[in-house]
C-alpha cells in the first residue's frame, strides 16, 4: 500500500515558509500554506540590500569559513556555531538555485553573477537584484509554489490567520487553528507537522522599518502555549530611517558616506526653517565628539548618539524624536550622481526634497535576532545533521520555526544581508527534519481522537466571543500605539536598569488598561478589530520578554548598549590580544601586565568574567502570567569567542 | 503657509460584498508628513465620523508601506494608486477614497485580486527547473537582458493597469497588461522560453491578448513604470508568429 503523503502546514508566505513550501512540496509532502495576505505581498519584499554568500566570484579569497567568522563575530558570539558554519557554507548552492528559479541577480560583463560589498565585510560577497533584492527572491519562490499549486500539491489559503497550535494530550502538534479574515469563521486543519515562518515583532514598537502585519503573534502564541523563546531582547537598530506617521522607512547609510552631516539646532524649542539657523547655532554632535571619524562612526554608535541627544538632551528638531542629515552643502549634480534613487525615496514619502531641505531621521527598530527557541543536532565530525528530526524544531514537537521568528543564526547582531539567507536557508534545510520527524511519529493525526480538534477550536471560539463582547473604554488601536512609544523610549539602543524596572511596570499598565479595552467593531465580515485585539494581548506579552531580558542582561553585547556595564575596552585593544591571553593561560603561563599594553590585561579579565555570566542565550518560558528567563549555553565548539571592536 | 488643523475625508464603505454601498466623512488631525494611511490609521484609533457619529472603523489592505508589496492600491480623489505614497499635502482636499471598481469588494477599500493570481496560473508565469537540489550555476545571461527582466519582475500585482483599463471589466476574463507583461518576462529567460509556445497559447485564447485596444492607459497608471506597451507589442508579436507557425505544423 502507498504511503499516505505527509501533510505539512506552513504558517507564513515570507522567504522562509516560501522556501520550506517549494523543498516539502520537492520531497512530495502535501503543503497548506497560510497567510494573512497573498503571499506575494509578504514583508520579506521589502528587503533592498542583497543577500550573502562567499562565491568568490572576484577572486579575493573570500570562503565559506570566511563568511561563518563574520557571521559568529558580527553577532558578537551569542549564535550556535555549527548551524551558522552550515548555513554559510551551504550559502553558494542556495544563490546557484535562485539564480536558476529566474531571480533577476545583477550580472557582470560575462553574464555571471555580480557580487557587492556590504557593510562589515572585506570581500564582495553579497548577490543582488537592483534595488529590490526581498521582492526579487519572494517573487521567484512564490512562482515556484504556484507552479506546484497548479499540480495539485499545494494549498494557498492567503487571507487567513493562524491563531495557535493545536497540541494533544501528549504533547505533540497535531495542526493548526486557523481565522478565515474574510468569513471570520474559526477551523481547525490537521497535519503531521506546522511550520511557523511568520516573521519578526517589529509592531510591538509600532513604528519599525517592519510591515504592519509583522506582530509576532504567531510566535508568541506559541509562547504561550509552552514554546521557549531565545534571545528575546536583542532587537537590531538601523542609525538612519526616515520618520513617518505611519512607519519608519530605512535611508540608506550612503548617504552618510556620501557627506551627509548630522546636526540638531543647539536650542531645543528652535523651530526655525533648518537652512536659515546660522552654523554657530547648530550642534553637528557626532563630529565634536568624534573628530576623526565624523559622520562615519559605526552603526551602533551613530544609534547611541543620536538617541542620547533626542532623549537625554532632549534636543530632537522641533522637539520630535528626529535629527537632520544634511546634504544640501553638495551641489545638485553630484548628489544626484552619486544618491539619486535613495534621495527620490525620501522625497516620494516625505515631499521634501532632500537636495533643498536637509533629511529628518531617526534610528529604527530594524530586526529581531530574538524568536522561538529551535533546537538543531550536531553529528559525530560536530557538523549539522541533516536528517534530524530535531533541526529547527521547537520544544513543541511537530511544532518548527524557520527564518525571523526563530532564535538562531544571528546571535548578539545580525549582519548586514545575513537575514534573507537565514531565512532560504532554514526553509530549505528544514525539510527533511519535518518529513522524517513525520515518519518517526508513533501515531499520526488521523489517530488522534477529534475532541483534540474540537477542544482547541472552541477554545478559540470561546476566546473571539469574549474579545467581541469587550466593551470597556480604551481603543485597541490607541492603546497599542502607546505600547509601541513605551517600548521606543526605554527598550532601543541604550538601555538603563532604572528605566527598564519602569517600563515594566509600564507595560503592566497596559496590561491592565487591555482587560478595558472596547471591540471597536463587532460586525461579522472582514472584520480584522477582533484580530487585532488578539494580537495585541499577544504584543504585550512578547514586550515584557523583550523588557525582561533587557532588564536582566547586564552587559553591554551586540545590538544593544548598557553604560553601566561597560567593559570600557581600552581604544587600542586588539582582539587578537585575546587568543593568545587565553594560550598562555592554557599553558599556566604567569600573566603580567607588561605583556600587553597597560590595562589591557584588566580589561581581557573583565571580559572573561562577563563572559562566563552571560556568554548565553536567554530563554523566556511562560510562567505566572510572565516570562521566566534562564540561560543556556551557546555552542561555541569552533570559534573561541574573542571580544569584538566596539569604536 | 500654516497647515490645516484637519483633513477632510470622504471615504466610500460597504459592509458585504453583496451590500449596498454608501459614503462616510471623516475628519482627521493634520499631521506633517502624513499619507492616506497613516490618516486611516487615526481613524481606526478613533472611529467617529465626522458628524460625530461613532462607526466601525475603516477597512484597508496595507503591507510593507513603502510601495512595494502592492497591497493598498484604492481610488484617491478618483485616480488609482498606493496609499502608502499618497501624501496629504500634494492631494486636492477633500480627499475621497474608493475600493478598486475592477475586482470584487470584499469590505470597505478592500477587493479581491485572486483573478490576478490565477491568470499567472493560466499562463504558466514561473521556470520549469530540475529540482531544487545542488545542480550548479544558473545559465550564463547578459546584464542587458538581466536588465529587461529586472524591470518586468518588479510587478507587484498591484492591479492599477487593470483598474484603469477600459478592456478589463468585472465579469468578462480579458487578462491584463499585468499578465502579458509577465509572459514577456518568462519568454525572455533561457530556461523559461522553453515553454514558450504554451504561454503564447494560454494568451491566444479567450480574454488573450487579441482583447487589448490598445488604448494604452495600464502603461500610464503603473507605479513601477513597467513598460507595459512594449510587452504588449512583444508579446503580440510573439503570438502572431506563433500563430502562423501553428498553421502550417497543425
Ligand atoms: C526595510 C528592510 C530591509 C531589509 N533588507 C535586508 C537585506 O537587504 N538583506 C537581508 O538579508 N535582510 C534584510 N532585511 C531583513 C529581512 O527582510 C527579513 O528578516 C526577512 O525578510 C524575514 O522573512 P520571513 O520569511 O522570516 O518573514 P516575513 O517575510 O515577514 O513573512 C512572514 C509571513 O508570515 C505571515 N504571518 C505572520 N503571522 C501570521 C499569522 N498569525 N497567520 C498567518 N500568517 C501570518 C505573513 O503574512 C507573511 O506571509 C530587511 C528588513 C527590512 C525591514
Ligand atoms: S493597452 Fe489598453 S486595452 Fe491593452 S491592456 Fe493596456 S489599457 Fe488595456
Ligand atoms: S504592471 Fe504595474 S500596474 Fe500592473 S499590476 Fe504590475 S505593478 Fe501594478
Ligand atoms: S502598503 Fe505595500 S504598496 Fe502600499
Amino acid at each position: 500500500m502507498p504511503r499516505r503523503k505527509k501533510k505539512i502546514i506552513i504558517i507564513g508566505g515570507g522567504l522562509a515558509g516560501l522556501s520550506a513550501a517549494m523543498k516539502l512540496c520537492e520531497r512530495d509532502a502535501e503543503v497548506v500554506i497560510v497567510s494573512f495576505q497573498n503571499l506575494k505581498r509578504s514583508h520579506s519584499v521589502c528587503a533592498q540590500g542583497g543577500i550573502n554568500a562567499a562565491i568568490d566570484a572576484k577572486n579575493e579569497g573570500d570562503t565559506p569559513e570566511k563568511h561563518f567568522y563574520d557571521t559568529i563575530k558580527g553577532g558578537d558570539f551569542l549564535a550556535h556555531q555549527p548551524l551558522v558554519r552550515d548555513m554559510c557554507h551551504q550559502a553558494p548552492a542556495i544563490i546557484h538555485l535562485l539564480d536558476r528559479i529566474g531571480v533577476a541577480f545583477n550580472r557582470t560583463g560575462e553574464g555571471r553573477l555580480a557580487f557587492r560589498r556590504f557593510g562589515g565585510t572585506l570581500y564582495s560577497r553579497t548577490a543582488f537584484a537592483g534595488a529590490t533584492t526581498g521582492q526579487q527572491l519572494v517573487y521567484s519562490l512564490d512562482e515556484q509554489v504556484r507552479r506546484f499549486e497548479h499540480d495539485g500539491m499545494v494549498e494557498r489559503l492567503e487571507w487567513h490567520e493562524y491563531l495557535g497550535a493545536v497540541i494533544d494530550d501528549e504533547g505533540v502538534c497535531r495542526g493548526a487553528v486557523l481565522h478565515d479574515l474574510h468569513t471570520n469563521k474559526l477551523f481547525t486543519v490537521k497535519g503531521d507537522a506546522v511550520i511557523l515562518a511568520t516573521g519578526g515583532p517589529g509592531q510591538v514598537y509600532v513604528r519599525s522599518t517592519n510591515s504592519v502585519v509583522n506582530t509576532g503573534a504567531a510566535a508568541t502564541q506559541a509562547y504561550l502555549q509552552g514554546a521557549k523563546y531565545g534571545n528575546g531582547e536583542f532587537i537590531q537598530i538601523h542609525p538612519t530611517a526616515i520618520p513617518g506617521q505611519d512607519k519608519l522607512r530605512l535611508m540608506s547609510e550612503s548617504a552618510r558616506g556620501e557627506g551627509g552631516r548630522v546636526w540638531v539646532p543647539r536650542r531645543a524649542d528652535d523651530k526655525r526653517d533648518p537652512k536659515s539657523i546660522p552654523e554657530s547655532e547648530r550642534y553637528y554632535f557626532l563630529e565634536e565628539k568624534y573628530p576623526l571619524y565624523g559622520n562615519l562612526v559605526p552603526r551602533d554608535v551613530a544609534s547611541r548618539e543620536i538617541y542620547d541627544i533626542v532623549y537625554n538632551h532632549r534636543l530632537g528638531v522641533g522637539g520630535e524624536p528626529m535629527v537632520f542629515l544634511d546634504l544640501t552643502h553638495k551641489s545638485k549634480a553630484y548628489l544626484e550622481d552619486r544618491l539619486g534613487g535613495i534621495l527620490d525615496i525620501y522625497q516620494k514619502f516625505t515631499g521634501d526634497d532632500p537636495k533643498i531641505t536637509p533629511m529628518r531621521i531617526f534610528p529604527a527598530v530594524h530586526y529581531s535576532m530574538g524568536g522561538l527557541w529551535t533546537d538543531f543536532e550536531r553529528d559525530s565530525h560536530g557538523l549539522i545533521d541533516h536528517a534530524s528530526p530535531r533541526n529547527q524544531s521547537t520544544s513543541i514537537p511537530g511544532l518548527y520555526a524557520a527564518g525571523e521568528a526563530d532564535y538562531q543564526y544571528h546571535g548578539a547582531n545580525r549582519l548586514g544581508a545575513n537575514s534573507l539567507l537565514s531565512c532560504i536557508y532554514t526553509g530549505l534545510m528544514m525539510s527533511r527534519a519535518v518529513i522524517n520527524f513525520s515518519n518517526n511519529l508513533n501515531r499520526s493525526f488521523e489517530d488522534v481522537p477529534s475532541t483534540v480538534y474540537e477542544q482547541t477550536q472552541s477554545y478559540w471560539e470561546n476566546r473571539f466571543r469574549d474579545i467581541r463582547k469587550m466593551d470597556g473604554s480604551e481603543n485597541p488601536y490607541q492603546l497599542h500605539k502607546e505600547l509601541g512609544d513605551t517600548m521606543m523610549s526605554s527598550v532601543l539602543i541604550v538601555r538603563d536598569n532604572k528605566t527598564l524596572e519602569k517600563t515594566q511596570h509600564a507595560i503592566e499598565d497596559i496590561e491592565t488598561r487591555f482587560k478595558d479595552v472596547k471591540c471597536v467593531d463587532t460586525s461579522n465580515w472582514a472584520n480584522p478589530t477582533p484580530s487585532f485585539i488578539n494580537q495585541l494581548y499577544c504584543m504585550i506579552h512578547l514586550s515584557k520578554i523583550i523588557a525582561k531580558g533587557a532588564l536582566m542582561r547586564d552587559e553591554f553585547r551586540g545590538a544593544h548598549y548598557k553604560p553601566d556595564f561597560d567593559l570600557r575596552q581600552p581604544g587600542d585593544f586588539d582582539p587578537f590580544e585575546y587568543i593568545d591571553y587565553l594560550e598562555r593561560k592554557k599553558n599556566g603561563e604567569a600573566m603580567e601586565d607588561s605583556h600587553y599594553p597597560e590595562g589591557h590585561l584588566d580589561y581581557m579579565k573583565r571580559f572573561e568574567e562577563n563572559n562566563k555570566k552571560w556568554l548565553k542565550s536567554s530563554i523566556a518560558t511562560y510562567k505566572d502570567n510572565g516570562p521566566e528567563i534562564t540561560y543556556e549555553d551557546v555552542d561555541t565548539s569552533i570559534v573561541t569567542p574573542r571580544p569584538r571592536k566596539y569604536d | 503657509m500654516t497647515p490645516p488643523k484637519s483633513v477632510r475625508f470622504t471615504i466610500k464603505r460597504q459592509d458585504r460584498p453583496d451590500s449596498v454601498a454608501y459614503w462616510q466623512n471623516f475628519e482627521v488631525e493634520w499631521k506633517p508628513h502624513a499619507n492616506v494611511i497613516s490618516c486611516l490609521q487615526d481613524i481606526q484609533r478613533r472611529p467617529v465620523t465626522a458628524e460625530g457619529e461613532s462607526v466601525n472603523p475603516v477597512a484597508w489592505d496595507c503591507n510593507c508601506l513603502e510601495e512595494v508589496c502592492g497591497s493598498c492600491t484604492m481610488l484617491i480623489n478618483g485616480k488609482v494608486r498606493q496609499a502608502c505614497t499618497a501624501l496629504i499635502d500634494k492631494l486636492e482636499r477633500p480627499i475621497y477614497l474608493e475600493p478598486m471598481s475592477k475586482f470584487p469588494a470584499v469590505r470597505d477599500l478592500q477587493v479581491n485580486r485572486s483573478r490576478m493570481f490565477d491568470n499567472l496560473k493560466k499562463v504558466k508565469a514561473w521556470l520549469p527547473v530540475d529540482g531544487t537540489h545542488d545542480l550548479g550555476e544558473g545559465p550564463v545571461m547578459s546584464d542587458a537582458v538581466r536588465a529587461q527582466r529586472y524591470v518586468l519582475s518588479e510587478c507587484m500585482s498591484c492591479g492599477c493597469c487593470l483598474e484603469a483599463c477600459p478592456q478589463f471589466t468585472k465579469d468578462n476574463n480579458f487578462m491584463g497588461a499585468a499578465t502579458f507583461s509577465q509572459v514577456r518576462l518568462f519568454n525572455l529567460h533561457p530556461t523559461g522560453s522553453m515553454q514558450k509556445e504554451e504561454r503564447l497559447e494560454a494568451v491566444m485564447g479567450e480574454g488573450g491578448i487579441a482583447d487589448c485596444g490598445n488604448a494604452q492607459v495600464c502603461v500610464e497608471v503603473c507605479p513601477k513604470n513597467i513598460p507595459l506597451t512594449e510587452s504588449i507589442a512583444e508579446v503580440g508579436r510573439q503570438s502572431s508568429l506563433q500563430m502562423i507557425k501553428n498553421f502550417f505544423v497543425k
